[in-house]
C-alpha cells in the first residue's frame, strides 16, 4: 500500500480508471436490458395497433336493389312461405342487376360482365338480402337501398393489402375489378367505414373474412368468466380461509399447501387434458360449451385465488382478531363479521387479476373443442349460453390465426385488441381498487 | 324392467330445477319457523337463549336445503349412467355394426329418448302403443323429423325398445327422484324443527357445518391434483397396453400414424422442447436478470415506478398474442433476415416457424418473469452486506458482482429454474411459431416440434380414444406434468432454503 502513499487523493490511477469504466460499463447494461425488453414492449403493442385498427373499418357498397316480383314471387300471392322457397341462389340475379343498374347511372365504361360486376361484394350479400325481403315481404316489387359487404380482397385493395401486383394470378378478383371499384369509389358507392359488426357480430365460415365478428365469442367468454366467477371465488375463499385461520399444522395441511403452489405452476393445456379426460370423456359434458371451459378455467385459476387471498389475510392484523375474540366473538364470528371485510379489497383485487389470466387463456380451451367450431349463434338465453357449443375471444382468434388468410390474421389482431381493451381494464381496476382501499397497519 | 310403473308417471313428476326451488322456499319457511319456535321457547326473550336467534333459523335452512341438494346432485349425475346401462341390454349384440361401439349406439338411443320424450310432450306420439306397434322402426323414424333430431346410425327395432325403454327408466327415475329428495328435505326440516328450543346450541351447530364446507372446499384443491393424475394415469396405462412402452421413452422417432404401426417416442419432442427453453431462457435470462438488477440498486425511485409496472404489462400479455407476434411479425422477419433472398443472402431458414422465432418470443414473455422474482430477491439481500462491501471500497457495481448476487445466487437460480418450467410447458407460441416436425435438429433456424404441440394436434380433431395415437397424448401429458412439478419443486426449494438465511 506504500506505493499510493505520495499520489493526490482525488487523481484516478489507472486502475481506478479502470474500475469507474467497469462501474459504468455495468450499468449501461442494465439500462440497455431495460430499453432492450421496454423497446420489445413498445414493438409488440405497435404492432398489435397498426395491424389491427383495420379490422375495426370494412368497405361497404350501397346499391340501389330492384326486387323483382318476377323473380321473388311468380305467383303475386306474398306469400311469405312461398317466398322463403326462394334459395339465396335465386337472388343473385337481382344483385347483377343491380350493379348494371350502377353502371348505367353515374357512366361507368367497364368491359366486365355484371357477373363479375357483382362478384366484388361479399358471399353472404344475397343470404342478406334475402333476409331483408323475408323480413318484410310487402317490399317485393320496390327498390331498396342496402349497405352491403365487399369480399376480403376488395376490402384489402381499400386497404392497401392488396395491390395489383399480388393479384396477378389470383382467382379470386382481377385488376379490372379493382379499376371498377376505383370507379365506384369515385362516386361514393364504395366506401370504407366503421364496422361495428366486428365487435357485435358472429363469426363467418373461412370463404367470408370481412362478414367475421368477434361476438358470439365475446359472450362465450362471459359464460366463461360466469362461470369462473361464481366458482372459482367461493371455493377459493373458502379453502382460503380454512387453511389460513383454522387448519392445524400437521403433514395433511402441509400436502394441501405445496400443492397449491404446486398447481399455480402446473402447465395450463395439463388443464385442459384434465378437461378432456374428466369433464368430456367421463361425465359427457358437451364438447365446446362454455360450462366446460369453464370449469376448466376454474381449476386453473383457483390456485391463483388462493394464493392472493391468503395474503390478504395475513395482512389482517392479530390484533383486530384479539380484540374480536376479547369481546367474546365466537372464531367463526371474528372471521366472518371482521377479518374477512378488512381483507376484502385485496381478495377482490386477486380475483379481477385471476380472472384476467383466465380470460385470456386459450390452450386448454384448444382440447375441450372450442375451437374448429365456427360461432355464429347468439345464445338466447343462460342456460343456451352455458351449455351450446360455443367459442372464446382467445380461441377465435386462435381459430382465425390457423385460416392462414392475411384477411383473417387482420382480424385476429383486431380480436387481440378487444382483448387487450379488457384485460387492461380488468388490471387498472385492480389497481385502482388495491390503491384506493389499500391499508397499512 | 319396471313394469309397474308405466308412462302414466311421465309428467307427475319434479324437474330438478322445480325441486330446487320448492327444497329452497321450504328451507326460507324453515328459517323463520324455527327462528321464531326457538324465540317462543324462550317467551321472546333472546337473552334466555343460548345463541342468536337467527343461528336457529338458519341451522333449520341448512337441515333442509344441504342433505336433500347434496343427494340430488348426485342423483341427477347418476340416473343417466345407470339408465343407459340398463337399457342397453335391450339393445342386440347384431344391431351394432363393425367399427362402431355400444358406446355409439347407446348415444343414439339416448338421443332417440330425448326425441321420444319431446314428441309426447308434444303430443305428437302415445308411448304405450309405439312400443307394440309392428313399424315401430318406421314410426320412430317420422318422429325423429318431426322433432328435428337426428340419429347417426341404423335404427332397429331393438334400439326403439331401448330408446322406449330408457324414456319409462327416467320417468321412474324422476318420480322417485321427486319422492326422495322431497322425504329427505321433509326430514331434515321435522328434525331441525324438533330441536328448536332455547337451550339448543345453534350457532355451534352452524359454524360446525360452516367448518366442514370450508374444509371441502380446502379439499378441492388436492382433489383436482388427484384428478389430474388419475385422469392421466389410467389413461397412459392403457397406451402402454397398446404401444411398446420402451418405444415411446427409448425410440427416436415421432411419426403417428392413424392406420396403425406408429413410431411414438418422445425423446425427438423433448428435444425440441428443451432447444427451445433453452433459446427462450438465453433471452429471458441476462435481460431480465440485468433489469432487475438494474432497477433493484440503481434505478430512482420514479424510474422504478414507471418500469416496474410496464415490464410487468409483457407478462400480463396473454400467450395466443405472443403466438400471433411470432407467426405473423417475427418469425417472417426473421426469414427475411436468413432466409432466401434475404439481407444476408444466406438459405438458412425455410420456414417462418423455427426454433428462434417460438424461442426469442419466449424468451420476451419470460423477461417480467425472470427480473421480477430476481428483484424480490436481490431486495431481500440485507442491506447491511452492501454498506460493508461500500465501506470496503468496493464500486456499486463490484458489490453487486461480489457481494450481493452471490447471496442472492440460490434464489435466481430458483426464478431461472421456474421459468424454464413455464418455458417447457408453454403452449400457444409453440403451437403457431415452432413448426411441426419432430427431429433432432441442431440449427436453430429450422423448425422443430415440442411435447406440447404435439398434445394439441393429437387431441383435436376427431381422435379416437381407443388408438394409441390419439391416447399418447395423456403419457406426453403425464410426462409434462412430472417435468414441471419436478422443476417447481427444486425451485421452490431453493428459493425457501435460501429465504431461510436472511430472516
Amino acid at each position: 500500500m506504500t506505493d499510493h502513499t505520495n499520489a493526490p487523493t482525488f487523481a484516478q490511477t489507472p486502475r481506478i480508471k479502470k474500475r469507474n469504466a467497469a462501474e459504468k460499463r455495468f450499468k449501461g447494461y442494465g439500462l440497455t436490458a431495460i430499453a432492450i425488453a421496454l423497446t420489445m414492449l413498445v414493438i409488440l403493442m405497435g404492432t398489435i395497433l397498426t395491424r389491427g385498427v383495420g379490422a375495426y373499418t370494412q368497405t361497404f357498397v350501397t346499391l340501389n336493389v330492384d326486387l323483382l316480383e318476377s323473380k321473388l314471387d311468380k305467383a303475386g300471392t306474398r306469400d311469405p312461405e312461398a317466398i322463403a322457397k326462394v334459395t339465396t341462389f335465386g337472388y343473385s340475379p337481382l344483385l347483377k342487376a343491380a350493379m348494371d343498374r350502377v353502371v348505367a347511372e353515374h357512366n361507368i365504361d367497364t368491359g366486365l360482365k355484371s357477373g363479375d360486376m357483382a362478384k366484388i361484394l361479399s358471399k353472404s350479400a344475397v343470404s342478406q338480402l334475402r333476409d331483408l325481403v323475408l323480413s318484410d315481404v310487402s317490399q317485393i316489387g320496390t327498390t331498396v337501398k342496402v349497405k352491403f359487404l365487399a369480399n376480403s380482397w376488395i376490402d384489402g385493395y381499400l386497404k392497401g393489402r392488396v395491390t395489383r401486383d399480388s393479384i396477378e394470378n389470383n382467382k379470386n378478383v382481377s385488376s379490372a375489378q379493382l379499376d371498377f371499384v376505383d370507379a365506384l369509389r369515385a362516386v361514393g358507392v364504395v366506401e370504407k367505414k366503421f364496422n361495428p359488426d366486428f365487435i357485435f357480430g358472429a363469426d363467418a365460415s373461412d370463404q367470408r373474412p370481412e362478414a367475421a365478428g368477434m361476438g358470439v365469442a365475446m359472450a362465450g367468454s362471459f359464460f366463461m368468466m360466469l362461470v369462473v366467477l361464481f366458482l372459482s371465488v367461493p371455493i377459493g375463499v373458502a379453502a382460503s380461509i380454512y387453511l389460513e385461520e383454522f387448519a392445524p399444522k400437521n403433514w395433511i395441511t402441509d400436502v394441501i399447501e405445496v400443492n397449491i403452489s404446486n398447481l399455480a405452476a402446473v402447465p395450463s393445456i395439463v388443464f385442459g387434458i384434465l378437461g378432456l379426460a374428466v369433464f368430456i370423456n367421463y361425465m359427457h359434458l358437451p364438447q365446446s360449451a362454455p360450462l366446460v371451459g369453464g370449469l376448466v378455467l376454474t381449476l386453473m385459476t383457483l390456485p391463483t385465488i388462493i394464493i392472493s387471498t391468503r395474503a390478504a389475510l395475513k395482512a389482517v392484523p392479530p390484533s383486530i382478531r384479539d380484540a374480536a375474540l376479547g369481546l367474546g366473538a365466537s372464531k367463526m364470528q371474528t372471521i366472518f363479521h371482521h377479518v374477512l371485510p378488512l381483507a376484502a379489497p385485496g381478495i377482490l383485487t386477486g380475483t379481477i387479476i385471476g380472472l384476467a389470466q383466465a380470460l385470456g387463456e386459450t390452450a386448454p380451451l384448444l382440447l375441450i373443442g372450442m375451437i374448429g367450431y365456427i360461432a355464429t349463434n347468439m345464445p338466447d338465453g343462460v342456460s343456451a349460453g352455458l351449455f351450446d357449443p360455443n367459442s372464446a375471444m382467445p380461441a377465435q382468434i386462435y381459430e382465425w390465426a390457423k385460416r392462414a388468410d392475411p384477411a383473417f390474421y387482420e382480424r385476429a389482431w383486431g380480436g387481440i385488441i378487444i382483448l387487450l381493451v379488457f384485460l387492461i381494464s380488468m388490471n387498472l381496476l385492480a389497481i385502482w381498487l388495491r390503491r384506493k382501499f389499500e391499508r397499512r397497519w | 324392467m319396471c313394469p309397474a310403473l308405466g308412462f302414466a308417471e311421465l309428467g307427475l313428476y319434479m324437474t330438478p330445477q322445480t325441486l330446487i326451488l320448492a327444497v329452497a322456499l321450504l328451507g326460507v319457511l324453515g328459517f323463520f319457523m324455527g327462528r321464531r319456535r326457538a324465540l317462543s321457547s324462550a317467551n321472546h326473550d333472546p337473552r334466555l337463549m343460548h345463541s342468536l336467534p337467527h343461528y336457529y333459523g338458519v341451522f333449520v335452512f341448512l337441515m333442509t336445503l344441504v342433505p336433500a341438494m347434496l343427494i340430488l346432485a348426485i342423483w341427477v349425475l347418476a340416473q343417466p349412467m345407470i339408465v343407459s346401462s340398463l337399457a342397453s341390454d335391450l339393445v342386440l349384440p347384431q344391431s351394432i355394426p363393425d367399427g362402431s361401439s355400444l358406446g355409439l349406439i347407446m348415444s343414439d338411443v339416448t338421443r332417440m329418448a330425448q326425441a321420444l320424450t319431446l314428441a309426447a310432450g308434444q303430443g305428437i306420439v302415445d308411448l304405450a302403443t309405439l312400443g307394440a306397434a309392428a313399424d315401430a322402426t318406421t314410426q320412430m323414424g317420422d318422429i325423429l323429423t318431426s322433432v328435428g333430431v337426428a340419429v347417426g346410425s341404423q335404427m332397429t327395432d331393438d334400439m326403439v325398445q331401448s330408446a322406449l325403454d330408457m324414456v319409462r327408466l327416467t320417468a321412474t327415475g324422476d318420480w322417485a327422484m321427486t319422492v326422495a329428495i322431497g322425504a329427505i328435505a321433509l326430514a331434515g326440516f321435522a328434525y331441525s324443527m324438533a330441536r328448536m328450543s332455547k337451550s339448543f346450541w345453534a350457532r355451534n351447530a352452524v359454524e360446525r357445518f360452516i367448518l366442514v364446507t370450508l374444509i371441502s372446499a380446502a379439499a378441492i384443491a388436492i382433489l383436482t391434483t388427484i384428478g389430474i393424475v388419475l385422469s392421466m394415469v389410467f389413461e397412459t396405462l392403457r397406451f402402454f397396453s397398446l404401444h411398446d412402452w420402451t418405444d415411446f421413452f427409448f425410440g427416436l422417432e415421432w411419426a403417428p400414424n392413424f392406420r396403425g404401426d406408429s413410431a411414438l417416442s418422445i425423446l425427438p419432442l423433448l428435444w425440441g422442447t428443451l432447444y427451445i427453453s433453452i433459446v427462450a431462457l438465453l433471452v429471458a435470462t441476462p435481460i431480465g436478470l440485468f433489469s432487475a438488477i438494474y432497477l433493484a440498486e440503481y434505478a430512482s425511485k420514479s424510474t422504478r415506478g414507471i418500469a416496474k409496472p410496464l415490464l410487468e404489462v409483457l407478462a400480463g400479455i396473454p400467450t395466443i398474442v405472443y403466438g400471433l407476434f411470432a407467426l405473423i411479425t417475427f418469425g417472417p422477419f426473421l426469414k427475411d433476415i436468413f432466409g432466401e433472398g434475404g439481407i444476408l443472402g444466406v438459405d438458412w431458414m425455410g420456414d417462418a416457424r423455427s426454433v428462434a422465432t417460438a424461442g426469442i418470443v419466449m424468451g420476451i414473455m419470460l423477461i417480467p418473469f425472470v427480473s421480477s422474482l430476481s428483484d424480490d430477491i436481490i431486495n431481500a439481500v440485507p442491506q447491511a452486506m452492501r454498506d460493508g462491501s461500500y465501506g470496503l471500497g468496493a464500486t456499486k457495481s463490484e458489490t453487486i458482482r461480489q457481494v450481493v448476487l452471490p447471496a442472492a445466487l440460490p434464489g435466481i437460480v430458483g426464478a431461472i429454474l421456474l421459468a424454464a418450467s413455464r418455458a417447457i410447458g408453454e403452449t400457444m407460441i409453440v403451437v403457431l411459431g415452432a413448426g411441426a416436425i419432430a427431429r433432432f435438429a441442431g440449427n436453430p433456424l429450422e423448425a422443430l416440434t415440442t411435447i406440447t404441440t404435439r398434445i394439441v394436434s393429437q387431441l383435436t380433431g376427431d381422435g379416437d380414444f381407443n388408438s394409441p395415437e390419439t391416447i399418447v397424448a395423456f403419457a406426453l401429458g403425464l410426462t409434462l406434468f412430472v417435468l414441471t412439478l419436478g422443476l417447481n419443486i427444486i425451485a421452490l426449494y431453493i428459493v425457501r432454503k435460501y429465504r431461510e438465511q436472511y430472516e
